[in-house]
């Protein structure tokens, strides 16, 4: 089996957000909707103050309330774990917005644009019409991994087969691939490190890990 | 392959990322939960008045009415509505589809019972209403990013809220007979009991502050005072109703105690439930259980004792 999953080590992302922009300029999400987040938190008291940056985005859960409550089945987990979003059968009820514990989802209810009423040059050239009234999320690249993937390319290891802000990210903190397979990066990371994945006590499973130190439990 | 952090043992502080209230169910969506509920009440108060002899049409035919257009006022805000067919995809997993399926089954079934002035059917039509309102209380409970929603204490309050409401509007439209204010005054009370439950639920739930706020606000309050005014005001139709004495005067003192309480029990119970769907809906809190180490260790993180966590923030 294959289970595609991303990995954030925390003690190398540096909040630069160059993610969030890889994705944006990828996917044509409009104003206000980011697919990949990054997450700038401060903790602790004076003097003693550090600040933490945490990618987050869609989880990819394997169990997902989203595609449960999901009225249309626009909703659907591929068989490489992969939640996707069909946007000609989305009614765009936000309902799956509802059941994310992970506050993934978005919807847009009209087009608007990032400056006046018309769309940019850019904005022009990579809007996608077929987001606007329907719920909308990251999902992995889908794209590029079945066109990779398609041409022998591994997902993680490839750029070409590979999630645009995993490509994108500048200290290597994102890392992208398939956990069932034992001799993977991914499943490499997560074995020498030690890892969390958010709301584990939802029991929803999430495939996004994040690294934040080293060694094994 | 370790195990995660999240219920180990915890070697730096972690950070939560305060909730915030939902943005996309507004009133149209809280329509559809208080036309659901007040429409069932409705419906299965003209079950009753079938059994007994009363007329029992208009409450009947309001009732579908009420449900069609909290569907309508849902209808409008969903952002593909000439997709809408597309609700029914889904029946093995989500109760928005069930719900829509009880609903088209039963709105036919009721205008019939009505045209027909049927007792059987007007009772499966309540059946089947009732049936769309529990649909309606698992779309709420099935939400588990809402913390005020995913309690399961949800379900029987949406239930007993909805037949409170609908029993209070039917007072209003003629059925104050010592039955109708009878089911008006338990169905108010279970609805007081079921609003107890729930918050008592929500009240241990670690991430509701916020919605526990809002039903602790003024005007949540105040809701909840006139909702206990109207049930006095229901249960005084009542006593009036039960000591069997008659006259012009008191007829209509009994009738406005009635109408006036059924009022403001409906009233306030909508109230709530717009309260419920837009203010207090919000999401739960997002808990990084670690933060990272970077670089040289912290004593504190060394030593395994966690340093404290006073300041988040987020953009």
């Amino acid at each position: 089996m294959t289970r595609y999953v991303m990995v954030a080590d925390l003690r190398r992302c540096v909040g630069c957000q160059t993610c969030t922009a890889a994705c944006k300029e990828g996917n044509g999400t409009p104003p206000g909707v980011q697919w990949r987040r990054v997450l700038d938190l401060e903790v602790g008291t004076y003097p003693d103050v550090s600040r933490v940056f945490v990618p987050i985005g869609c989880q990819h859960c394997a169990n997902p309330p989203c595609m449960e409550v999901c009225p249309s089945t626009a909703t659907r987990q591929r068989p490489d774990g992969i939640i996707t979003i069909d946007e000609d059968l989305c009614i765009g009820c936000s309902y799956c917005i509802m059941a994310c514990p992970y506050d993934a989802r978005s919807l847009v209810e009209e087009p608007h644009y990032a400056f006046g009423d018309t769309p940019t040059e850019a904005e022009a050239a990579r809007r996608r019409k077929n987001l606007v009234g329907v719920a909308s999320k990251c999902n992995f690249c889908v794209g590029r991994i079945d066109a990779g993937t398609a041409r022998g390319l591994v997902p993680g290891q490839d750029p070409e087969a590979t999630p645009l802000c995993v490509n994108a990210c500048i200290s290597g903190a994102l890392s992208f691939g398939d956990i069932d397979d034992p001799d993977g990066p991914v499943a490499r990371l997560l074995a020498e490190n030690r890892w969390f994945r958010l709301k584990e006590r939802e029991g929803t499973d999430p495939g996004f890990y994040y690294i934040w130190d080293k060694g094994t439990l | 392959m370790n195990t995660s952090n999240a219920t180990g043992r915890q070697q730096n502080s972690g950070v939560a990322l305060a909730s915030r209230r939902q943005r996309y169910w507004d009133l149209r969506a809280a329509g559809n939960f208080i036309g659901g509920g007040s429409g069932t009440g409705l419906i299965v108060a003209a079950a009753v008045a079938a059994t007994s002899g009363t007329p029992f049409r208009v409450p009947l035919l309001l009732g579908l009415a009420l449900i069609a257009a909290g569907l309508t006022l849902v209808w409008l805000e969903i952002g593909k509505p000439w997709r809408a067919l597309h609700v029914f995809f889904q029946p093995r997993t989500s109760w928005m589809t069930r719900e829509g399926i009880v609903a088209s089954v039963m709105i036919p079934f009721g205008v019939v019972a009505a045209a027909a002035a049927n007792p059987a059917l007007t009772w499966l039509t309540a059946v089947l209403a009732v049936g769309f309102l529990y649909c309606q209380a698992r779309i709420l409970r099935a939400a588990r990013a809402i913390v005020a929603w995913r309690q399961k204490e949800i379900v029987g309050l949406i239930l007993a809220a909805g037949l409170a409401e609908g029993f209070a509007l039917a007072l209003i439209v003629g059925l104050r007979g010592g039955i109708g204010l009878g089911l008006a005054l338990a169905a108010g009370l279970a609805r007081e009991f079921a609003w107890h439950r729930y918050c008592a639920a929500l009240r241990r739930e670690p991430g509701a502050a916020a919605s526990i706020a809002v039903f602790g606000a003024p005007v949540a309050r105040r809701l909840a005072f006139v909702q206990r005014v109207g049930l006095a005001l229901i249960a005084a139709a009542l006593i009036v109703s039960l000591a069997g004495v008659s006259g012009t005067a008191i007829d209509a003192a009994s009738a406005v105690l009635a109408i006036g309480g059924g009022a403001l029990m409906a009233l306030t119970s909508w109230g709530m439930k717009a309260l419920l769907i837009t203010r207090a809906a919000f999401t739960g809190a997002l808990i990084v259980p670690v933060t990272p180490i970077r670089g040289a260790r912290p004593e504190s993180a060394a030593d395994g004792k966690a340093p404290a966590l006073v300041q988040r923030h987020a953009r």
